[in-house]
């Protein structure tokens, strides 16, 4: 099924996604698209939504199971508390990036902007999974309380810019960040430490990395050539002495 | 009473503020229609509580002369207003704004311009020879009297060939009403407003100008009071009830007035922290620390993206933590900035370039030499 968005207002445009939903579309294509918000919003059925053109911000926020496809790059707050379901942005993605995602993939093949999985988080089950295969900006994994962060650096159209930026991690207090080769330790916050990989966590970042590596047609042995480290915050409540002290 | 019902359940309200703009660096004169066609597809970042332009190259005949975009809320703020521009200045034309009338604009004041040159007056030359103030001070002297002393009279914009227009409405209604498709300029900045903690007025919508400078801004100056105090040392004084304001003021400030370059006034208004500043080496930690020292009360804090023009070129700026969206593209000899990466794809579809700047860090473009 394929929608023309060419000035279609968002809400309108976003109404015809849910319909062709709701009578059972498969796959849903849609063409044209440029700035229109919401986009697959709260899409609780296993649906494949591509995307051709730039979609606005908030792209696939709660969503529940559906897989969204952006050909082009991403705004702002793309998968915002996001529940499950996959999105796969073929470009460069804003920032705010996965911000309270509680399951679900993300997976953008260039660069991330500022708080990129700001206070994502997990719970037995439920675990996000937000992989950026270019370089991102600051703060990135910001209050993250679970999940997993993969940053690669591999694939930018900025080759001057730092990997990573400042304040990496601050406020982390759960979940784990995998980099790809070296990190600036002089950009991390207080809150986290680098550790080495262990055996299952090689195993389990592999299988992340497949699955990205499939969605992006690439050499899953060629990202995997070069070590990772791992970042993990020092404490479980980084915070919990900063306005009442406690008692040790 | 079903009637009353609104036709949706707004359970949020989604306006955050946007803006854009463009330059072409060689100085290609662009349509109002294609600054209006990016500004508009970011229309719900507004709540039709302002909307204004800047436009740069826009009066070619006359740009010699300083263009007094004026706003009336009266006709006597228009009467002692223009008694006050005759006797202060050679007006080589006046004539009204054109506008045009639209349902969606609802009581617009009265706006006229007039291209104008100081007069060598008494107090002119007093000015000049004892104060040793320069002619773009005596000008910047005139635009504070006249927001500040006559009621309902305000000084849209006061640079040479180019003119702000600002207004109450969504930014495609101001354009309309103002006739923008008609005018044509090689520097054009938008902003679709949602005003948060000052009012929705005219003179309180973007952009905020003195001389060529002209500021589009997305946030909150949070050190309004700080900035404002400092400004009126140097005899700038706030009348437009917004944050803005000081931008444009601390920008003439520390670039016209003080010879910052754009790099080091950016580097004022958005100064790197402390302990950023305690890694780099020696020489930039002596430069930026002295400009802490000097401009601290220059500095802006609080979230925001802003674009600020000139005759000279055409910066976007982000506050250090990148609180506010930010996006720039790059075609042929155009560069172009907006809050939304769609908002410049929608005018240039495949650009050569699209990127995010770091916080903190201006992207700076001047038009080539020779162009103005």
């Amino acid at each position: 099924m394929k929608i023309d968005a060419q000035g279609l207002y968002y809400r309108d445009l976003n109404e015809k996604i849910r319909a062709a939903v709701s009578a059972g579309a498969d796959r849903i294509e849609l063409v044209n698209v440029n700035g229109q918000y919401f986009i697959g919003d709260g899409i609780n059925r296993p649906v494949t939504i591509t995307i051709k053109g730039v979609p606005g911000n908030d792209l696939g926020a709660f969503l529940n199971g559906a897989t969204i496809v952006v050909q082009d790059n991403g705004q702002d707050n793309i998968g915002n508390t996001m529940n499950a379901g996959k999105v796969i942005v073929h470009g460069h993605a804003g920032d705010v990036l996965g911000y309270g995602m509680r399951g679900g993939k993300v997976h953008i093949l260039k660069d991330v902007g500022y708080r990129v999985g700001i206070h994502m988080k997990s719970y037995n089950e439920n675990k996000p999974v937000l992989i950026a295969g270019g370089k991102a900006g600051d703060f990135f994994g910001e209050y993250m309380a679970g999940g997993v962060l993969v940053l690669l650096g591999m694939f930018s159209d900025n080759p001057d810019k730092p990997k990573h930026g400042f304040r990496f991690g601050t406020g982390m207090h759960g979940g784990v960040i995998y980099v790809r080769g070296e990190v600036d330790e002089t950009k991390l916050s207080r809150e986290v430490g680098i550790f080495e990989l262990s055996k299952d966590d090689q195993a389990e970042l592999q299988e992340y990395l497949k699955d990205y590596c499939r969605d992006f047609k690439l050499d899953v042995k060629e990202v995997m050539n070069e070590k990772f480290v791992k970042i993990l915050p020092k404490s479980k409540r980084p915070y919990g002495n900063m306005y009442c002290p406690m008692p040790r | 009473m079903n009637r009353l019902k609104p036709t949706h359940n707004f359970q949020k309200d989604i306006s955050n503020c946007g803006l854009t703009g463009f330059i072409s660096k060689a100085g290609k004169l662009v349509e109002g229609s294609v600054i209006i066609k990016s500004i508009s597809l970011m229309h719900d970042r507004g709540n039709g509580l302002g909307g204004g332009f800047a436009a740069y190259g826009i009066y070619p005949d006359y740009k010699e002369f300083f263009a007094f975009h004026l706003m009336y809320e009266n006709g006597m703020a228009l009467q002692l207003t223009e008694e006050y521009l005759e006797q202060n200045f050679h007006i080589e034309q006046e004539e009204d704004i054109p506008t045009r009338r639209i349902a969606a604009i609802a009581n617009p004041p009265v706006f006229k311009r007039y291209f104008a040159k100081p007069l060598e007056t008494a107090e002119y030359r007093e000015a000049v020879e004892f104060k040793k103030m320069t002619l773009e001070d005596v000008v910047v002297h005139h635009v504070m009297r006249i927001n500040n002393e006559i009621e309902g009279a305000f000084v849209v914009s006061s640079g040479k060939n180019m003119g702000a227009f600002k207004g109450v409405g969504y930014p495609e209604e101001i354009a309309e009403f103002f006739r923008l498709d008609e005018y044509k300029g090689y520097i054009w900045t938008a902003h679709n407003r949602f005003p948060t903690n000052t009012p929705g007025w005219w003179g309180g919508a973007h952009p905020f100008t003195l001389l060529d400078w002209s500021i589009v801004h997305n946030g909150e100056i949070s050190s309004y009071g700080i900035n404002k105090r400092y400004l009126e040392m140097y005899g700038y004084l706030c009348t437009m009830l917004t944050d803005t304001e000081v931008v444009a003021y601390m920008l003439d400030l520390l670039i016209r007035k003080h010879g910052l370059t754009p790099e080091l006034a950016s580097l004022a208004l958005a100064s790197p922290f402390w302990d950023m500043i305690d890694t780099l080496p020696e020489e930039e930690q002596k430069l930026l620390t002295a400009i802490r020292q000097v401009y601290g009360c220059a500095l802006l804090n609080g979230p925001f993206a802003i674009l600020f023009a000139s005759n000279e070129g055409l910066i976007g700026l982000n506050d250090r933590v990148k609180l506010r969206p930010l996006v720039c593209a790059e075609k042929d000899d155009f560069v172009y900035m907006a809050s939304e990466e769609a908002a410049i794809r929608e005018i240039c579809s495949t650009p050569d370039r699209v990127w995010t700047p770091r916080g903190g860090e201006p992207v700076i473009t001047k038009l080539n030499p020779g162009v103005v």
